[in-house]
């Protein structure tokens, strides 16, 4: 389903991504690690179309499709879909007309109806359920003073109902305390299918407890500088990233001790 | 430009070579007219010729390059014959719930477009024409008031041509409770004319009414459109004034609105200018009576070669009152847009409360955003804030949407929607946001000004 060969890319004439190779079959998850600064969420980015990055090169299909030639919303219609490290709040706008633009916009591009208002409050209220949010989320302003736990689980009901075929999921886990890891880990569970392929970047071996990943890559210096199945995840929780090479900065926030 | 006047009415402009300018105003005279009026216009077109027209050295019109205006070849908007908006387009602006709604096209008033119901005692509601004699007392102290040093040559071109516009005058306690919808609509037929246009809001103490006006006209067409308005609230009296500035984006919009405030009474406006070439919104508040309360907003939506002006200010004159401005504007294309805001706190005005808050929005690399808050403050006790900003879309949340499935230009026009939604959600009749909310959208999204016929 993705394919990436040796893909470089950089921003503000900094080098981030130095050579990246990763293949992704329909129905796999992949948990990618490495430290903080690591290239870990401008892989993500490239991926979905952010334009600040630069490819300078290597290449990157997705069902066989050159996905860096589209734009960040052809990339979405066509199933791409990246849960944000650090969701952007838009003061002014609606989460329920936001949620329903973004529905009906994929909707439409794959050639289904768009969802009327009832209709769509009533798929919302369903797709809602699986992240235990509420209506109240919804007369909101998209992540408005929403707290961070709250942002993640509206980043995985945007998932949930958009309905993509690879999920890019950035850092997710990060900052929720056990009922929230909880729900959005079942949440993400719950999408798992087998023409689906979901890309998870973590720090943590707890949520590969709930997500229990087909391959783990580790990620040092702009590089998948190792891989392997899930074991490799229960190994670095153990012995930390230490020794795996210059990882540009703070080392205190990877997991361990380090050797 | 210069100003010729003389004794003699030859129906040659107001230019210096007879080539452009605003019409010979004493062609609109109307002998007919009585003694008073056509004294206060000779003196008027005196005025005008004493002051001549704003230019840039004008602190007041540093922004405002009127130029194009005054290279026009104008003629007085009454020689010419007229053509009616539709029928549907009358309701489609004023909707079609009950309640007063007057027409007028190119200034004068169109009685069998418009709809006055059977007036209630202690209401009048029409048009200035129809009452001038008999509201004389009313009327003249307020033509008279254009003259002062503050005023700028429009005002007197106003008083010497002016021939109708709206008059609402109110007893106390007389309470309005449907919206009084007015539509100015313009169509020069051909040739550019000046439409101008006095109105008058004259409310006693603890009456209340809503004005809701459009400004449209023939599109494509170029014309001005000069309107002042005066307004005088009495003690505890309330006026909610809605404004939609419309033209076709080849003409020109000047309008001043001029508001009175005694104690304790409230005054709330939302003005967007959307039409016009060159759209001037000039509002002065001045606070006159203890725990008076003013709320200004206002949008302005320039684009192609489009300059919006909004000059306001705020003379906070008693204690204890409070005023409120938020102005937002989004600029596209070649367009600009001026806030130049002004708070001035008098000497013993304790106790004042008063923010002013201006937030720009360039779509363009081309737009260009002026703003200029002042505050002056002579008394003590105050509470005074004030803010303005200019920024872009941020391209966080563009992506952040497009990541979404939502096309980029979709996603600029829903961020750019919600920058002003802080505006239309401020507007205190719901209906009255609904129609805005919906005039702004549209735009956004691409639609033309002056959509008249
Ligand atoms: N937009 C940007 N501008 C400048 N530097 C950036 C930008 N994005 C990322 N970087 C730098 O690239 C490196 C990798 O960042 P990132 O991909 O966020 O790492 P990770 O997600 O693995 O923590 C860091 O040194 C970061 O400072
Ligand atoms: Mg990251």
């Amino acid at each position: 389903m993705l394919k990436i060969e040796d893909l470089h890319a950089r921003t503000e004439g900094k080098e981030i991504l130095r050579g990246v190779d990763l293949e992704v079959a329909a129905g796999e998850v992949h948990a990618i690690m490495g430290p903080n600064g690591s290239g870990k969420s401008t892989l993500a980015n490239v991926l979905a179309g952010r334009d600040e990055y630069e490819v300078t090169r290597g290449s990157v299909l997705y069902e066989g499709r050159d996905l860096l030639s589209m734009e960040p919303e052809e990339r979405a219609v066509a199933g791409v879909f990246l849960a944000f490290q650090h969701p952007v709040e838009i003061p002014g706008v609606g989460n329920l007309y936001f949620l329903r633009t973004a529905v009906n916009s994929v909707r439409r591009a794959r050639g289904q109806s768009e969802l009327d208002p009832m209709s769509f409050l009533s798929f919302s209220d369903e797709r809602m359920k699986l992240v235990e949010m509420d209506r109240s989320f919804m007369s909101r302003s998209v992540n408005e003073g929403f707290s961070g736990g709250e942002k993640k689980r509206n980043e995985i009901l945007q998932m949930a109902m958009l309905e993509p075929k690879l999920a890019i999921l950035d850092e997710t886990d990060s900052g929720l305390d056990i009922d929230a890891l909880r729900v959005v880990a079942e949440g993400v569970t719950a999408l798992r299918s087998p023409d689906r392929a979901m890309v998870v970047i973590t720090h943590h071996q707890r949520l590969l407890d709930y997500i229990v990943p087909d391959r783990v890559h580790v990620m040092s210096a702009g590089r998948i500088v190792r891989s392997g199945d899930a074991s490799l995840a229960k190994e670095l929780e153990a012995n930390g990233y230490g020794g795996l090479g210059p990882s540009g900065d703070d080392q205190a926030v990877a997991v361990g001790a380090g050797r | 430009m210069t100003v010729t006047t003389g004794s003699d009415t030859t129906p040659t402009p107001f230019g210096t070579d007879g080539a452009g300018g605003l019409p010979d105003l004493r062609l609109a005279f109307d002998a007919a007219e009585p003694d008073w009026l056509s004294q206060l216009r000779s003196r008027a077109v005196d005025v005008v010729a004493e002051r001549g027209f704003p230019t840039l050295k004008d602190e007041d019109w540093r922004y405002t390059r009127i130029t194009p205006l005054l290279d026009l070849a104008f003629e007085p908007a009454a020689s010419r014959p007229v053509s009616s908006p539709s029928p549907a387009l009358i309701d489609e602006l004023c909707g079609t719930s009950g309640g007063s709604r007057l027409l007028f096209v190119n200034g004068r008033f169109m009685p069998e477009l418009s709809q006055l119901p059977e007036p209630a005692p202690g209401v009048r509601i029409t048009n200035l024409a129809s009452a001038l004699s008999e509201r004389r007392p009313v009327v003249q102290p307020l033509l008279e008031a254009s003259f002062g040093a503050r005023r700028h040559a429009f005002w007197a071109s106003n008083v010497a041509s002016a021939q109708d516009g709206l008059l609402i005058e109110l007893s106390p306690d007389a309470v309005v409770e449907e919206p009084v919808r007015v539509v100015h609509y313009c169509d020069p037929a051909g040739t550019p004319v000046v439409a101008a246009l006095r109105s008058m809001i004259v409310l006693g103490a603890r009456s209340r009414v809503a004005v809701e006006e459009t400004f449209i006209g023939s599109e494509g067409s170029v014309y001005l459109t000069n309107s002042i308005t005066d307004v005088q609230l009495g003690p505890e009296a309330a006026l909610e004034h809605f404004k939609v500035q419309l033209e076709p984006e080849a003409a020109f919009h000047l309008a001043s609105m001029d508001v009175r405030q005694e104690r304790g009474s409230r005054f709330v406006t939302n003005t967007a200018s959307i039409g016009a070439s060159i759209g001037r919104q000039e509002l002065v508040v001045h606070l006159e009576g203890e725990g008076a309360e003013a709320t200004v907003n206002g949008l302005y939506l320039p684009r192609g070669d489009q300059h919006h002006d909004c000059p306001v200010r705020v003379e906070h004159v008693a204690p204890g009152c409070t005023s409120r401005q938020l102005f937002k504007g989004v600029l596209d294309g070649h367009g600009q847009g001026v806030f130049n805001g002004h708070i001035v706190v008098h000497h013993g005005a304790d106790g004042t409360d008063a923010s002013q808050t201006n937030k720009n929005l360039l779509l363009s690399d081309r737009a260009e955003a002026d703003t200029r808050p002042r505050l002056e403050i002579f008394a003590d006790d105050v509470k005074c804030t004030h803010g303005s900003a200019v920024g872009q879309l941020e391209d966080d949340a563009v992506f952040y949407l497009q990541a979404r499935g939502i096309s980029k230009e979709e996603a600029r026009s829903l961020l750019t929607y919600a920058f002003v939604n802080e505006v239309v959600d401020l507007v205190p009749d719901p209906s009255v946001g609904e129609r805005l909310g919906r005039l702004v959208g549209d735009r956004l999204r691409g639609g033309s000004a002056g959509s008249g016929q």
